[in-house]
């Protein structure tokens, strides 16, 4: 790779540092994610009398720069364990789908179908307003909600790639499933599913935030910033900013992901070089 | 001189590659070439794929396609230099005094279009000659081009007329605004041979009738000795021989030239049969699920143990659904095929894997297939390891002897097909076949998407391999040239059915079927005044009519 865009290289570098911050957020946060440290809605350091918390504290004295660090770990741990789980089930089935074919593949292209006509968020609080909430749970939730995107796209690039004539020759060879799915289809579909990797997580995020917000999502004690504009929201009317910071995060996170997401998408699908080699 | 229509003066011609991972090159394709074509005579450019000849053909319309640059040189045209033509002078140039016909005919064609309006349609533009007057010259064009009935002949859309037809109906469209020059790109190479010979006489007729010069770009020499006047050959983008027909052919004086024209001398003595038949298909029927047309029907060929079997007819015969259902992939519907003295499951999943490994397949495009995301040493490696638990040293060590049996050596077990030739992919599909120890391999159509020198190669190292492993191949092919050098003994189909059977001597020795004696009848030879000689004396009208 000789350049990086602009776009793609900020994208790269906010990123990075979410993800640094999400790995060390026990070292960097300066008090604990519960501990009461001052008054209610201290000032934050923009105000005209700053506080001696950086971006002051929460509804309930909390210092809401340390809860930002450990809300970032929550929101970006669980978004990548519901990428990961999407994917794996995703991808899998999808391929499965397209190399048997016949009664299988139509059984299942519905059952997507089915699932994918419902609104998922709706879908999401119905199953979560009736199971404990859980990390695990949640995880398992949304990712299973999301691999129906990722089913579709991988079985609309398994198809292209199952009629020609290496994925043949593997049959005629005797090959079992798994090996024409894990080593002939999965290395030639790769570059649209990295490039997908990029905007499944993104939705993850925005799917755990807005749980969260709803109240469904992670439960105290454990916070994410979902939850924290959740937390805060009644300070807005106050002309308190507590809930815009983690808003602001949110939307930090989702555009540098997207950057980075865009730039290879726009490199695996140029026809000049790229996804040839 | 004052009849010289296109004067050609070193030309240079550039392109800009993009290497992944590296910046993009400004790289040289045609370094300098040279020719005159006077008025009314037929130049025929030939090379391989690569050598720049469609790219030279273009820039006599001063054209360079999908980012080619010309870079230096001079093209003149009626003894303008059209290289330093503005668009307006390019605009009345092209369509009017220069037009192109493209190799294929039926992506050329808009199918939402009936096919006079689109042979009149640049006539038209430049203002040539009215409605009427044009489509008149284009129905006097067609009768020419011996498209049957001419008068209504234009009224049809593109997908009701054969490949055949189009392609003779792209030639009365470039014809229709009487050009100077025409330049034909591989006009016949898409169809199949007894077609070809059609719209290859066609063609001629219709460059005498009219007096038009004409470029005429092909990889086959035996075509381009039928149409031209002179030839030049060309490869890497610079000239090796130019010359009239009768010198290229009779005494070619370069290297190059002397190895294309004698490109189909294999000399291979037939092998009688000899003991049990290794491969037995009997009364074979089959057709496409959900169709109710038999593909296949009634068919029974045999094969020796090392020994070739060459299955030969045009696209549509039924060759390769034969090698399906050989293989399993379409279970016949009647009949059966016994292997090595054991009768094969018509279906692929339960057949055993002794059965899998000892037939093994080749196919026709080298490129798709090999998953381009596995190395040379995994491609070969695979069988190895499935059939025979090689692993490690040992797996490697034996992928190293295959590539020195195919003549590949070393430096290539760790590279990806994507750097690799046309002929070396198809040589590392060899080489996979070869890995399981077969007794038999299917060659579909193996050599068909490879040029001349190329081809010959593969065929000989087939022919060699076949000598020190004593497999057998059943080779698919419309090719007869390849037949005649690599066959033990012949099945000629036609329209699924075994038209002719038998030992190699006997099926090309009359007397023949009126279809085996078409067969054999359109395959180019390298002799001047061929074309003439078959068809005065063929029997059978070919199916492109």
């Amino acid at each position: 790779m000789s350049r990086i865009p602009v776009s793609a290289m900020i994208g790269l570098i906010l990123t990075a540092a979410f993800f640094l911050t999400a790995i060390f957020a026990n070292v960097i946060a300066p008090y604990g994610l519960n501990q009461t440290v001052g008054d209610v809605w201290e000032t934050p350091f923009w105000s005209a009398e700053p506080s001696q918390y950086l971006l002051g504290t929460d509804n309930i004295g909390r210092d809401l720069l340390s809860r930002m660090i450990y809300g970032c770990q929550i929101t970006i741990f669980l978004a990548t364990a519901a990428t990961i789980v999407s994917f794996a089930t995703g991808s899998i089935l999808g391929f499965t789908a397209a190399v048997l074919g016949g009664w299988v593949d139509q059984v299942m292209s519905r059952i997507v179908d089915l699932f994918m006509s419902l609104p998922s968020l709706i879908l999401a609080l119905v199953i979560l307003s009736v199971m404990q909430v859980t990390l695990p749970v949640l995880v398992i939730v949304i990712g299973l909600l999301d691999s129906t995107r990722v089913y579709r796209l991988s079985r609309a690039v398994a198809v292209d790639i199952v009629v020609m004539d290496y994925v043949e020759a593997a049959r005629l060879r005797g090959e079992g499933t798994r090996w024409i799915v894990l080593r002939e289809i999965l290395p030639n579909a790769l570059s649209p599913l990295v490039a997908e990797l990029g905007l499944r997580f993104i939705f993850a995020v925005l799917f755990i935030s807005t749980l969260s917000f709803l109240g469904l999502g992670v439960q105290p004690p454990l916070a994410d910033w979902g939850g924290m504009v959740k937390e805060n929201k009644e300070g807005l009317v106050y002309g308190i900013s507590a809930a815009l910071v983690p808003a602001i995060a949110i939307a930090a996170l989702a555009i540098s992901v997207n950057l980075v997401a865009d730039w290879i998408l726009n490199r695996t699908t140029s026809l000049k070089g790229g996804r040839g080699a | 001189m004052p009849d010289i229509l296109l004067d050609v003066r070193n030309l240079k011609i550039g392109a800009t590659v993009y290497p992944p991972g590296e910046a993009p090159q400004d790289i040289e394709i045609v370094h300098g070439v040279s020719f005159t074509l006077e008025k009314g005579k037929v130049l025929g450019l030939i090379g391989e794929s690569g050598a720049g000849k469609s790219t030279i053909g273009l820039s006599s319309m001063a054209y360079g396609r999908g980012g080619v640059r010309i870079t230096g040189g001079e093209v003149f045209v009626n003894g303008r230099d059209i290289l330093r033509m503005r668009a307006a002078g390019l605009r009345a140039l092209r369509g009017h005094e220069v037009t192109y016909v493209a190799q294929s005919a039926a992506a050329a064609f808009n199918p939402a279009k009936k096919i006079m309006d689109q042979v009149i349609e640049t006539t038209l533009m430049h203002g040539l000659a009215s409605r009427a007057e044009a489509e008149k010259r284009a129905v006097t064009l067609f009768k020419k081009l011996g498209l049957p009935n001419p008068e209504t002949f234009g009224n049809r859309y593109p997908h009701q007329v054969s490949g055949g037809q189009l392609q003779r109906a792209m030639t009365a469209m470039a014809l229709c605004p009487e050009p100077d020059l025409v330049v034909f790109d591989e006009p016949t190479t898409a169809l199949d041979v007894t077609t070809q010979i059609d719209v290859l006489a066609a063609i001629k007729e219709a460059i005498h009738a009219t007096g038009v010069a004409a470029l005429y770009i092909t990889h086959d020499l035996a075509v381009v000795a039928q149409v031209s006047d002179d030839i030049m050959v060309l490869r890497h983008g610079k000239t090796v021989e130019y010359g009239t027909v009768s010198q290229i052919i009779e005494t070619p004086k370069e290297e190059y030239t002397q190895a294309l024209v004698s490109v189909h001398a294999i000399l291979h003595e037939e092998k009688k049969p000899a003991g049990e038949p290794l491969l037995k298909v009997e009364n074979v029927t089959a057709r496409y699920k959900g169709t109710k047309f038999d593909v296949l029907k009634n068919v029974s060929v045999e094969l020796y143990p090392g020994q070739t079997l060459a299955v030969v007819g045009e696209s549509g015969s039924g060759k390769s659904t034969l090698a399906r259902a050989i293989t399993g992939l379409l279970p016949p519907s009647k009949g059966r095929i016994s292997f090595a003295g054991r009768e094969l499951s018509a279906e692929l999943k339960d057949r055993k894997r002794e059965d899998l490994r000892e037939l093994q397949m080749i196919y026709q495009m080298a490129d798709v297939a090999m998953n381009p995301r596995h190395t040379v040493g995994t491609i070969i490696g695979r069988p190895l390891e499935f059939y025979f638990g090689l692993k490690g040293e040992a797996k490697r060590k034996r992928v190293q002897e295959l590539l020195d049996e195919i003549e590949m050596g070393k430096g290539f077990i760790d590279r990806y097909p994507a750097e690799l030739s046309g002929g070396q992919k198809q040589r590392v599909c060899i080489a996979r076949a070869l890995a399981a120890k077969p007794k038999l391999i299917i060659c579909d159509e193996v050599t068909s998407a490879l040029d001349p020198l190329v081809a010959a190669g593969i065929l000989r190292l087939l022919l060699e391999l076949q000598r020190i492993e004593g497999v057998a191949y059943l080779f698919i092919t419309h090719d007869l040239a390849t037949v005649k050098s690599i066959a033990d003994s012949i099945a000629v189909m036609y329209q699924g059915a075994v038209q002719r059977y038998g030992g190699k001597t006997d099926v090309l020795t009359p007397p023949f079927d009126d279809y085996t004696d078409l067969l054999l009848s359109s395959v180019p030879e390298m002799k001047l005044g061929w074309l003439e000689h078959v068809l005065a004396h063929r029997r059978m009208e070919s199916a492109g009519n």
